[in-house]
C-alpha cells in the first residue's frame, strides 16, 4: 500500500525534531515503562534537543543522562526489556553508536530468537545519521546496512516529518527491536504532521510522487535530493515518480516492485558507499522480481566507496542532482 | 523523589563549584588483605549445619555433573562443553544465595550454577549440545541465557537490577564473569554503570588464572581483580573460591548489601579450572601437571569433607545419599542424551521476529519444500 503524496490537513507545522520529541513524550504519557535514556538527554535534551523537556517532565527515573558508553546504554537497555520496559536509547551520533554493534548484533538482534521467543526486546534505538550538516569526522556517517544485514532487526528511516512522528511512535510500540534512523540534515525542515493520525504499520513504502518515466528509489536524507532532482527532470523531458522505504527492514517487496513494474525503469540513491550497500540489495532484488518488466538495468547513485570526508568535501561525495540525472539519462532510453 | 537522586552534585569542601575532588574516601572499598577462608578456621563453626549440608550435597552432584557432560562431549553427545571442575564452589555458591526474585546472568561454563538453581540438565545444555540456543525459560526460574560473547551480560544485570530497582521490587542481579571478561570494555562499562546507578547488582569474577591458555599475569596487572571495584565506587571482596562456606558468606553479604540499597559488589573468588577450556583445547601446552596437581590438593569437594568431618557435620548417610544423587543425576543425564534430541527445522523462523517479514516467510516456504523434497528421496 502507498500513501498519498501530502497529507490531508494536518493538524500542526512542527520541525521534525519537534516531532520526534513529541513521539517521545506521547510514547512516554501513554505507557509507563517506556524509558528513555542515553547521553546528554537530560537537562540538555540530547545534542539535537530531541529529548527536550523529557527529564524536567517525566523524571530522571524515565528520561536517563548515563555515562558515556555506548555498549552500557544499550546493554543496559536489554537487562531493562528482560524485566518488561520498553527502553528508547537514544545514540549521540551515527558512528558514536558503534561501540554498541555487539550488544546491538548479539544480544538485541539475537535475545529473542536465542530464547525461543520469551525474551522480545522492545527497544528502539534512535541514531542521527548521513551528512550534509558540516559535521566533522565521525559525525556524518550512513551507517544502515550494517543494521539492515543483520536479522533481527527492523531499520526504520522517516524522510517527513509526519513519518518522524508516526514512525517513531510505530517503533516504540513494536514489541520488536528497531534501529531508527534519524536524517540528522533534516531536523530543522517544518511540514505538517497530525499526531492524531493512525499510526501506520512499519515496513511500508511511500509514493512521494508519482511518475510515468522511471522510479527513485530512495529514504532518508536522499528523498528531498530525489524530489529535486525529479523536479529538474521535467526540463529534460522525463517525469520521475519518487518512492521513499521508510523502512529498510522488513522490507516492501511488493510496494516497490508494483512500482518498478509499472515503469520499467528505476534508480536506488542513497548516501551511503554502494559496495554492499542497501541498494546493491534493492537492485539486486528488483531484477530478480521484475526482470522481464525491466527495460534497463536498475541503477544505483550512491556516495563513494570512501571514509565521509571532511566537511567542506562532503558535497562531491554526497549523491546530488545532477549525479541523479546523469543515471537517469543512462537508462537505455534509446532502445 | 526518585531512586536516582544520589547522583546530585555535592559541594566539596574548599574547592570550586562542580570541582572533581574525591568524593569517596577508597579505603572502605579495599578487597581484604587476603582471600577470605572458612574452611579450616575457627569461623566455621558459626555456620548453620544445614547450610553447610546443602553446600556439600550440591558440590558433589556437581561434580558429577560436570564429570558426565564432558563423558558426554567425549562421546559426541555434547557438541563443546567448558566444564566447570574445580570451580563447583563458586558454582554452588552462586545458586544457592540468590533467593527466587533475584536474577542469575551466567556465562558459558556456569551451566552448574543454572542447573543448581533449578533449571533441567537437558534444558541448561541444549547450547553446548547443540539443539538449541537457549533450552530453558528465563523467566521460570529468573535465569539469564548462557552468555557467550566475554562479559557482555555484565550490562544486561545492571539494567535488569536497575528496572527492578525502580519498580520498587528489592531483586538483586547477580553477574557471573570469569578473569578473562574482566579485560572487556562491556566489564568495565558494566561495572561503571552499576556504582553511578547504584543497582542492586553483585559481579562474581570466578578468576580460574587462565583465560583459554593466556594466564592472568598477562591479563592485568592490577593487585586483585578485586581492587578494579574501588575505580568504580564500590567495594571489592577477595575470597577463596574453592571455599564453598566462604564464597557464600562473602556473596550473601554482597546480595544483602544490594537488596538493602547499598549498591553493587565485586567479587573475585580465587579458584582453578582443573579440566582443559573445553574439550578442544590442550592445557598441557601451556601449564604445568604439578600446577594442577597442586589445585587438586585445594579441590572444593576435598576442603569441604575434610573440614566438615572435623565438626561432625558430614556423616556417612549424607555422602552415600550425596552421592546416590550425583549417579542417578549421571545415570538420568546419559540415558537423555543418548537419545536423539527433537529437531524441527521449520523453528529456525519461527522467533527471529515477533512476526515473520514476508521475506522469511518466503525464505520459510523454500525450506518446506527442501523439507518436502527429502522426504521424498527419503521416505
Amino acid at each position: 500500500m502507498t500513501t498519498a503524496v501530502s497529507p490531508a490537513a494536518p493538524a500542526r507545522t512542527a520541525s521534525m525534531a519537534q516531532a520526534l520529541n513529541t513521539a517521545l513524550r506521547d510514547a512516554m504519557r501513554e505507557d509507563p515503562t517506556v524509558h528513555m535514556l542515553g547521553e546528554d538527554v537530560g537537562a540538555l535534551g540530547g545534542v539535537f534537543r530531541i529529548t527536550d523537556g523529557l527529564t524536567a517532565e517525566f523524571g530522571p527515573d524515565r528520561c536517563l543522562d548515563t555515562p558515556l558508553a555506548e555498549a552500557g546504554i544499550l546493554g543496559t537497555a536489554v537487562g531493562m526489556a528482560m524485566y518488561g520496559l520498553r527502553p528508547v536509547v537514544e545514540m549521540q551520533f551515527d558512528a558514536f553508536a558503534y561501540p554498541a554493534l555487539e550488544q546491538l548484533f548479539s544480544h538485541v538482534a539475537k535475545m529473542r530468537n536465542r530464547t525461543a521467543g520469551r525474551l522480545p526486546m522492545p527497544i528502539t534505538v534512535r541514531i542521527p545519521y548521513g551528512g550534509g550538516i558540516g559535521g566533522v569526522e565521525h559525525h556524518s556517517d550512513a551507517s544502515e546496512a550494517y543494521y539492515a544485514s543483520t536479522p533481527g532487526l527492523h531499520v526504520v528511516t522517516p524522510a517527513t516529518v509526519a513519518d518522524a512522528y508516526g514512525l517513531l511512535r510505530a517503533s516504540i510500540a513494536s514489541d520488536d527491536p528497531v534501529v531508527f534512523l534519524e536524517p540528522k540534515r533534516m531536523y530543522w525542515g517544518k511540514d505538517g504532521f497530525d499526531p492524531a493520525a493512525p499510526v501506520e504499520p512499519i515496513g511500508r513504502a511511500a509514493l512521494r510522487r508519482t511518475g510515468t518515466s522511471a522510479v527513485l528509489i530512495t529514504y532518508g536524507p536522499s528523498l528531498p535530493v530525489c524530489l529535486e532532482a525529479a523536479e529538474v527532470a521535467k526540463a529534460e523531458g522525463w517525469d520521475l515518480a519518487v518512492l521513499d522505504l521508510r523502512t529498510l527492514v522488513p522490507f516492501d517487496d511488493e510496494t516497490v516492485c508494483r512500482v518498478v513494474r509499472s515503469l520499467g525503469r528505476a534508480v536506488v540513491v542513497h548516501e551511503a558507499g554502494g559496495f554492499g550497500g542497501t541498494g546493491a540489495e534493492i537492485a539486486a532484488r528488483v531484477t530478480e522480481r521484475c526482470f522481464h518488466h525491466l527495460a534497463a538495468p536498475v541503477l544505483r547513485v550512491t556516495g563513494f566507496d570512501i571514509p565521509y570526508p571532511p566537511p567542506m568535501l562532503e558535497h562531491h561525495h554526497l549523491p546530488g542532482v545532477d549525479r541523479i540525472l546523469d543515471a537517469v539519462a543512462r537508462l537505455q532510453w534509446e532502445d | 523523589m526518585t531512586v536516582l537522586d544520589h547522583r546530585h552534585h555535592t559541594a566539596v569542601p574548599g574547592w570550586l563549584p562542580g570541582a572533581t575532588a574525591p568524593r569517596t574516601d577508597p579505603a572502605p572499598l579495599l578487597p581484604d588483605p587476603a582471600p577470605v577462608r572458612v574452611l579450616g578456621t575457627p569461623a566455621l563453626e558459626k555456620y548453620d549445619p544445614v547450610l553447610l549440608r546443602e553446600l556439600y550435597r550440591r558440590l558433589v552432584v556437581g561434580r558429577r555433573y560436570n564429570q558426565q557432560a564432558t563423558t558426554l562431549t567425549k562421546q559426541g553427545r555434547l557438541a563443546v562443553y567448558p566444564a566447570s571442575t574445580g570451580q563447583e564452589a563458586c558454582q554452588v555458591a552462586a545458586a544457592l544465595v540468590l533467593e527466587e526474585r533475584d536474577w542469575l546472568f551466567p556465562s558459558y561454563r556456569d551451566t552448574l550454577a543454572v542447573v543448581s538453581r533449578g533449571v533441567d540438565p537437558l534444558e541448561a545444555l541444549t547450547l553446548l549440545r547443540g539443539n538449541a540456543h537457549t533450552g530453558y525459560d528465563p523467566r521460570a526460574t529468573r535465569t539469564a541465557p548462557l552468555c557467550t560473547p566475554l562479559a557482555t551480560q555484565g550490562p544486561h544485570a545492571v539494567g535488569l537490577a536497575h528496572a527492578a530497582r525502580l519498580s520498587g521490587e528489592p531483586a538483586v542481579a547477580l553477574a557471573m564473569l570469569g578473569d578473562g571478561g574482566t579485560s572487556e570494555g562491556d566489564f568495565h562499562e558494566a561495572l561503571n554503570f552499576a556504582a553511578v546507578l547504584q543497582a542492586p547488582v553483585v559481579f562474581l569474577v570466578q578468576n580460574n588464572g587462565y583465560a583459554i591458555s593466556v594466564p592472568l599475569s598477562a591479563q592485568s596487572a592490577a593487585p586483585t581483580l578485586a581492587h578494579k571495584a574501588v575505580g568504580y565506587g564500590m567495594p571489592g571482596r577477595l575470597v577463596d573460591g574453592n571455599d564453598a562456606p566462604a564464597v557464600h558468606a562473602v556473596l550473601a553479604e554482597a546480595v544483602e548489601r544490594a537488596r538493602t540499597g547499598g549498591g553493587p559488589t565485586l567479587v573475585e573468588a580465587l579458584t582453578y579450572r582443573v579440566e582443559a577450556h573445553t574439550n578442544a583445547d590442550d592445557a598441557t601446552r601451556y601449564r604445568t601437571g604439578a600446577e594442577v596437581e597442586a589445585w587438586r590438593e585445594h579441590d572444593p569437594i576435598l576442603l569441604m569433607e575434610r573440614a566438615l568431618r572435623e565438626l561432625r557435620v558430614l556423616d556417612d548417610e549424607l555422602v552415600r545419599d550425596a552421592a546416590e544423587e550425583a549417579e542417578a543425576l549421571a545415570a538420568r543425564m546419559r540415558a537423555e542424551f543418548h537419545a536423539e534430541p527433537e529437531l524441527d527445522p521449520m523453528s529456525l523462523f519461527a522467533h527471529v521476529y515477533a512476526e515473520p517479514t514476508p521475506q522469511l516467510r518466503e525464505q520459510a516456504a523454500q525450506l518446506a519444500e527442501e523439507l518436502a523434497a527429502e522426504a521424498e528421496v527419503q521416505p
